[in-house]
């Protein structure tokens, strides 16, 4: 693995650029592996690097039906807190925020994490106290997160409009500055480079068809697009898709697959400073180092694998956008797009075994996995290379849902993530 | 936005509609006799396939009737509606049906 830096910035520079290499190899699968991971986005790449630099099993394939990073991880809008209520999402989240604060100097690969500050609106009586709820919570947990006046959010960031007379008025706010944002893209491309690096088979274009099973009913191999693949283990990370790929080995899922949309503006100067978000009238905005806008909001009313959606949902979007933001009301939009995300009942993920040996889940993210990605692979990898789950994980098992068990992060906060 | 048929009304536009997930889930007669894996399974388990999905609507804002759909989930084409009561549709035949056409 070519190492970046200023030197061989210059060095390469030097030589006209002619000297870079690919930064992961292209390769054949191999007919057996170890662990086989289904899906090459973040949160499957990250499993497949912990699974060789933590736990020293480098036997490992990612198989991926497109191109690596092309579902929901190119396709989010990059925003990472971890001011979730309950005490097993706060240990989770707040995990993965602790490794994206190494995480450039760790993979070698600037993913251009900014913690900016993630600012979440308070527009009614209920909001502020739910959000002041969160914010004791947090400080408990050790999570920061702090209660601001409208006076002080807008003084953290300006372009707010904090009139008396809006629509929805602005009653307050509670701020996570450590969090923030990181270039999605570069989240998986440095965990492709750095697992490929280690010997993990990154393999594009191989899709699965069916799970193998044995007489004992384990897992014993993938039918690929590409062929047949044996595995002694294999991790499906593959977020709207978990319930088709589950029900290829006979496993139920408890989730429902909805698209997630997402847009951009025209890219303009430096004007906005942080993450603002507004559960309550549905709208989440920062600006990406391009300087394009990135906007999204909740999930589509009804579930579907289009990965698009009615235009009326970012039409209603925007039109909270332009009531926050009322210096936005001119700016063009440039892109919009959806990715399917798979909810589950209570909002929280489903991390673990499953009821087939040798198999494992990590899904049920919703529109709310980007920010774990580091986290989510530190436990997954744990939880496959033990053949049992990661303490921060154990909570999230798929048994919760017979035992009772639910982190019901959805009625903490009343809406999707 | 989707023109979706209500079988009462015709044909309205999706903005009258509220969507009502999984249709023909059967609320046990004997809750008391059932386990919590039938439990889990009537609460949260769900079919969420890519291809065909049968699945409630409320037509909330106009007859405010519930009602059920067979849709592509791959297209969001909606291949047939029809009232509470009556039986699921055999999806093969309308899946044959719509290739036809």
């Amino acid at each position: 693995m070519q190492k970046f830096s200023g030197l061989a910035l210059l060095r390469q520079g030097l030589g006209g650029h002619l000297g870079w290499q690919p930064q992961w190899r292209n390769p054949e699968p191999k007919p057996a592996y170890d662990v086989v991971i289904v899906g090459a986005g973040g949160h499957g790449l990250a499993t497949a690097y912990y699974l060789a630099k933590e736990h020293g099993i480098r036997n490992v394939a990612v198989l991926e039906k497109g191109w690596l990073g092309g579902g929901n991880t190119g396709r989010n809008t990059t925003i990472i807190r971890s001011n979730y209520l309950f005490d097993e999402s706060a240990a989770l989240y707040d995990h993965a925020v602790k490794l994206w604060e190494g995480l450039t100097q760790e993979l070698n690969y600037n993913i251009m994490f900014s913690q900016r500050g993630v600012m979440m609106l308070a527009h009614t009586v209920h909001d502020v106290q739910v959000f002041k709820r969160h914010v004791h919570a947090n400080r408990l947990n050790g999570v920061d997160n702090e209660w601001l006046t409208p006076e002080q959010a807008k003084e953290f960031c300006p372009p707010l409009n904090i009139a008396a007379n809006m629509r929805y008025p602005i009653l307050g706010a509670a701020l996570q500055r450590r969090g923030g944002t990181a270039r999605h893209d570069a989240v998986a491309w440095g965990y492709a480079r750095a697992a490929d690096a280690m010997g993990v088979d990154i393999i594009q274009n191989c899709e699965v068809k069916a799970i193998r099973r044995n007489a004992q009913g384990a897992v014993e191999a993938l039918e690929t697009s590409r062929g047949t693949i044996r595995a002694k283990k294999v991790g499906v990370v593959v977020a709207g898709s978990t319930s088709v790929v589950m029900g290829m080995a006979g496993v139920r899922m408890p989730l429902e697959s909805y698209p997630l949309q997402a847009l951009v503006s025209e890219p303009v100067k430096p004007v906005f400073p942080c993450v603002v978000m507004s559960n309550t009238i549905h709208a989440y905005i920062s600006q990406s180092d391009k300087g394009e806008l990135v906007i999204g909001a909740g999930t589509d009313a009804y579930t579907s694998y289009t990965q698009r959606g009615g235009l009326h949902i970012t039409t209603h979007t925007l039109d909270a956008i332009c009531e926050l933001f009322p210096m936005f009301r001119r700016m063009r939009m440039l892109r919009n797009w959806g990715g399917i995300v798979d909810v589950t009942p209570d909002r929280s993920p489903i991390i673990g075994k499953t009821p087939v040996p040798g198999l494992y889940v990590n899904c049920g993210w919703g529109t709310g996995g980007f920010k774990a990605t580091p986290g989510s692979g530190h436990v997954f990898a744990h939880t496959i290379a033990k053949d049992e789950p990661h303490p921060i994980a154990a909570p999230f098992n798929l048994d919760r849902f017979k035992a009772g068990y639910l982190i019901d992060e959805a009625a903490a906060a009343a809406v999707a993530h | 936005m989707l023109l979706i048929h209500c079988p009462y009304c015709g044909p309205r536009p999706e903005l009258e509609f509220r969507y009502g997930g999984e249709a023909h889930i059967v609320r046990a007669e004997d809750p008391s006799q059932k386990s919590d894996a039938e439990w889990a399974d009537f609460l949260y388990f769900r079919t969420n396939p890519r291809g065909l999905h049968v699945e409630r609507w409320r037509h909330v804002h106009g007859c405010a009737r519930f009602f059920n759909a067979v849709r592509d989930t791959t297209s969001d084409f909606i291949l047939t509606t029809y009232r509470i009561g009556e039986p699921k549709p055999d999806l093969e035949a309308l899946a044959a049906k719509r290739g036809a056409q």
